[in-house]
């Protein structure tokens, strides 16, 4: 049996039931009186000089009460890394992509706001175009950015033990490449803000962001407001997956607009727009060079990397590393040598999505080694079995693994989808299975900015009323379920039932989070609610103590009620007090143990509000090499999936039959949760792996910006998915738990990569893996 | 030139002057404040907009306002039995059919449609009755399981009628 009263079950999300009925408030769902509606003109070209912009007639308009250019916003560069501001609000003399923001509007309606737009007159001169990794490299090629010499955001060299000593030591080494496409993250909710600035220079923005925090900073920088003066608040969001993780120029522009009218300013995105302004996935092209010993252990990994990024920096420095730093786990690997490329060119920026920067190296590593093992005539879960490394272990790139359970998961899939039986070599034609690993951290153990920041800060305010208490934090929930965990948590360190924790959240007024983003909101936000709940409760407990003279060792709260380890608790006073202020009142304790309504109650009575605070703030982590924070974190998830496929060999067309999937996330706060999040994260990697492409014309112009055109899983593309919860309580987790909502993306899509190749002998390299792809293969064996 | 449309949204009528192009979607969030309603695309790609228009699934962005004039709308506000919820929400809460929420009413209002029809079907039925309502966040493999659930919650409540 559990210890636990609360964590560890399938208690049902807080927010299930405002989101079942259509009661729960997403930006858009947002109105208030007097509102105005943003809009926003964008670049029809790819790359273009602005020669002149002309905004008269839109101003004429009836209707419309702001016109806003690059003239309101003189000067501000903004962008994710501050080494690498590189973005205008508005954009003064040159656009680099089409979707680049060249004015906006604010108008009584969105309809006149949107004919404002028309009016706007924009001279362009035509600029040559780059489209592609390769051409931004070329020696001649034009530079997108005057500070990006050869148009390359970051380069990162790194190397790790010796590569060139242990090349001699491998008996097998070769070398393998893979090409991944642009991804949409294609949340269901389209990005929306709603800004308001009232009399005394408080501005106010609710946003369907994934940080708070960072969107309130980067306002605060723009717009030249003091911090304490901006507010960013996150009702309910549509999911985000690392896209809503950055502030936007919409963000920016809808406040300027709200400052500039005084009225408060609803901007919504359409679905065009949303993949305009994309920040999902990078594009990849990774080139691998791997050797092993005779016996499967891996020698050494030489890797290199290039990314296509699109317009500008966003997210891309730690794209970048994180493409390289990832592959030091899950496996033993004492030498790795990485030189990865960033570059720049004329199409939507690129950032952060699900499993940031690390998604596509893995897959590479992870189908070479099943190259590898069919070259040693290895099972494929053999050769990953002799190199996973445990618990305790260090990686080459300085990343200390607390907890580890990447020999359970892989054990663990390989047993429930009875893989030595499936894995004959007399299976039906077409028919495959393939197996891969995944590593990821459990919060990225650097803020984006330099500072000594916290990372996250929860305060519990035991309602003064008595009976229940609310959690106040900036977390984001974006649909992952943050609000439940920190309900959750509070509830079981405090000793309370769920339903007496209430939760506010996403409010950058209410405490420092930094956001959903790289995994971070369990282990961190979580870590500082159980310190915050177990402040509270300590306090109430002093209260007792000293009233009714018991130790305060022997006190405890426990579903709600305060336990006495002794006899002689006495607290018959404290329930005379509470039940002479509650005549009328009905449920109120007449007998038995005393309640934690009486308890917290009567320490108001003694102390006044009781407050308890909680900080979550990682150790110093990582290496002294340059870049060596990209990749630390405090704990480090592990994830291993079987995929079972058929192809039909006349089409090429892939059917996933089942996906079963392992995930070591330390310790369930909730198990449906954690199921869910490995589920959605399979169906990401499996978009990516089979269907999912941004595709673009010869002039930059995104041909497939609609979610019917854009192909991602519906509900019959899916498989049945078989979620495993692996838990090997991390020590630097709240009640040991990690992450799950990146790292089990990991393995989906070398998975059936690996299961393609079984079920058709073909490898195909480069993603989506399509059914002409295929047929194109398979016609080329022959 | 603005139209006269009355139509009936969860069982209450309503009169409303609209401008032809607007479509039901706009006129339900924006002008009747039923938000729950959600605009994934204004398209009719997502299906998170999905309303029963004379208890038959639509994506209410591809309904012009003047085409409800006389007919009978439900809403994911109007599901629920007051403060109760109706097996099939009930089923989405319990089994976690829920994360970002964005694409459950339209994915509740489907499925009720689906029930409302076919008092047990299979997964491959429901997979295809569903196939019209992108979720990104759960694999749909909670949501499928929470309609398998309400069917045979409704089943056994109708018996015991």
């Amino acid at each position: 049996m559990s210890d636990f009263n609360v964590l560890n079950t399938r208690a049902p999300r807080v927010d299930a039931h405002d989101k079942v009925t259509g009661k729960a408030k997403y930006t858009d769902d947002l109105s208030v009186a007097g509102m105005l509606f943003g809009a926003i003109l964008h670049s029809s070209l790819a790359h273009a000089r602005i020669l002149k912009i002309d905004t008269s007639k839109a101003e004429k308009l009836p209707g419309v009460k702001a016109v806003i250019t690059h003239l309101d916003t003189p000067g501000i560069v903004f962008g994710v890394s501050p080494a690498r501001y590189d973005e205008q609000i508005l954009a003064s003399d040159r656009v680099r992509y089409i979707g680049d923001e060249i004015a906006a509007v604010a108008a009584v309606s969105p309809d006149i706001a949107r004919r404002a737009l028309d009016l706007i007159e924009v001279e362009f001169e035509e600029l040559p175009l780059i489209l592609d990794a390769q051409a931004a490299l070329a020696e001649d090629a034009p530079q997108l950015h005057d500070r990006y010499k050869r148009n390359i955001v970051q380069e990162v060299h790194w190397h790790f033990g010796d590569v060139e000593a242990a090349r001699s030591q491998a008996d097998i080494i070769r070398t393998d490449e893979l090409t991944s496409k642009m991804q949409d993250a294609a949340f269901l909710e389209p990005q929306a803000a709603l800004a308001s600035c009232d009399g005394r220079g408080y501005l106010t923005m609710y946003s369907s962001t994934q940080a708070p925090h960072y969107i309130q900073r980067t306002l605060a920088m723009a717009l030249n407001l003091p911090l304490h003066k901006v507010r960013v608040v996150k009702p309910a969001v549509g999911g985000g997956f690392g896209p809503k993780a950055s502030c936007s120029s919409m963000e920016l522009i809808t406040c300027l607009l709200a400052i500039k009218t005084g009225a408060p300013v609803k901007t919504v995105f359409d679905r065009e727009e949303v993949f305009l302004h994309s920040r999902a996935r990078h594009q990849f092209y990774h080139k691998m060079t791997t050797g092993v010993k005779k016996d499967g252990s891996l020698v050494f990994l030489e890797h290199e990397c290039t990314l296509d990024g699109g317009a500008y920096c966003s997210f891309g420095i730690a794209t970048v590393y994180y493409a390289g730093s990832l592959l030091g786990g899950p496996y033993r690997l004492a030498n790795m040598k990485y030189d990865g490329y960033r570059v720049v060119t004329n199409k939507p920026a690129c950032g952060a999505q699900r499993g940031h920067g690390a998604v596509i190296a893995r897959a590479c590593f992870e189908v070479q080694l099943d190259r590898i093992a069919e070259e040693l005539k290895m099972d494929p879960v053999e050769l990953r079995l002799k190199n996973v490394r445990e618990a305790g272990e260090t990686t080459c790139n300085e990343l200390y693994l607390s907890s580890f359970g990447m020999k359970e998961a892989l054990e663990a899939v390989r047993d429930s989808s009875v893989w030595k039986s499936k894995r004959v070599s007399n299976r039906p034609r077409g028919k495959g299975i393939g197996a891969a690993c995944g590593f990821f951290v459990s919060g990225a153990g650097y803020p984006i900015y330099q500072s000594k920041t916290h990372h996250a800060t929860v305060v519990t305010r035991v309602a003064e009323t008595g009976g229940g208490v609310i959690v106040e934090s900036g977390a984001a929930d974006i649909g992952q379920g943050s609000d439940t965990m920190l309900a959750m948590i509070t509830a079981e360190a405090l000793g309370i039932p769920l339903s007496d924790v209430k939760v506010h959240s996403g409010d950058s007024d209410l405490s420092v989070d930094l956001g959903a983003y790289s995994s971070r909101t369990t282990l961190m936000a979580g870590w500082a609610a159980k310190e915050a709940a177990e402040d509270a409760k300590r306090q109430i407990l002093e209260v007792i103590a000293s009233k009714t003279g018991a130790k305060l060792d022997d006190l405890d709260i426990k579903a709600g009620f305060v336990t006495c380890k002794t006899e002689d608790f006495n607290i018959e006073e404290i329930r005379h007090d509470h039940r002479l202020e509650h005549r009328g009142f009905r449920g109120v304790a007449l007998s038995g143990p005393l309640t934690f309504a009486e308890a917290s109650r009567f320490a108001f009575h003694e102390r006044g509000s009781i407050v308890g605070t909680g900080s979550y703030k990682p150790p110093v982590l990582g290496g002294s090499f340059k870049g060596a924070t990209v990749g630390t974190s405090p704990a480090f998830g592990c994830s291993a999936q079987v995929a079972e496929v058929t192809v039909d060999l006349e089409t090429g067309e892939v059917t996933v039959d089942k996906i079963t999937g392992a995930h070591d996330c330390g310790f369930a706060i909730n198990r449906t949760q954690v199921e869910g999040q490995m589920q959605g994260s399979i169906q990401m990697g499996m978009g990516e792996a089979l269907m999912e492409e941004i595709k673009y014309d010869e002039a930059g112009r995104i041909v497939n910006a609609t979610l019917a055109e854009y192909k991602m899983p519906t509900a019959m593309d899916m498989p049945p998915l078989e979620a495993i919860i692996i838990e090997s309580h991390e020590p630097n987790g709240p009640y040991g738990a990690k992450e799950v909502g990146e790292g089990a993306i990991m393995p989906t899509i070398p998975a059936i990569l690996n299961a393609i190749y079984d079920a058709t002998g073909v490898r195909i390299n480069e993603l989506p893996v399509t059914p002409e792809r295929i047929r194109e293969a398979l016609k080329k064996r022959g | 030139m603005k139209k006269i449309i009355s139509l009936t949204v969860n069982g209450s009528p309503h009169e409303l002057a609209v401008a032809p192009n607007r479509t039901l979607v706009d006129i339900l969030r924006y002008d009747l404040g039923l938000t729950g309603s959600k605009k994934g695309c204004g398209i009719g790609d997502c299906g998170a907009c999905t309303v029963l228009l004379d208890g038959l699934p639509v994506f209410s962005c591809l309904v012009l306002a003047v085409e409800a004039d006389g007919h009978d709308v439900l809403t994911i506000e109007g599901v629920s039995d007051g403060p109760n919820l109706h097996p099939l929400q009930q089923a989405f809460v319990e089994q976690g059919a829920i994360q970002c929420g964005f694409c459950t009413p339209g994915m509740v209002l489907n499925a009720l449609a689906l029930l409302n029809g076919n008092s047990d079907p299979s997964e491959a039925e429901i997979r295809r009755a569903l196939s019209g309502n992108l979720c990104r966040c759960t694999g749909y493999q909670k949501i499928v399981e929470a309609v398998k659930v309400a069917a045979k919650t409704m089943s056994a409540s109708t018996v015991r009628e």
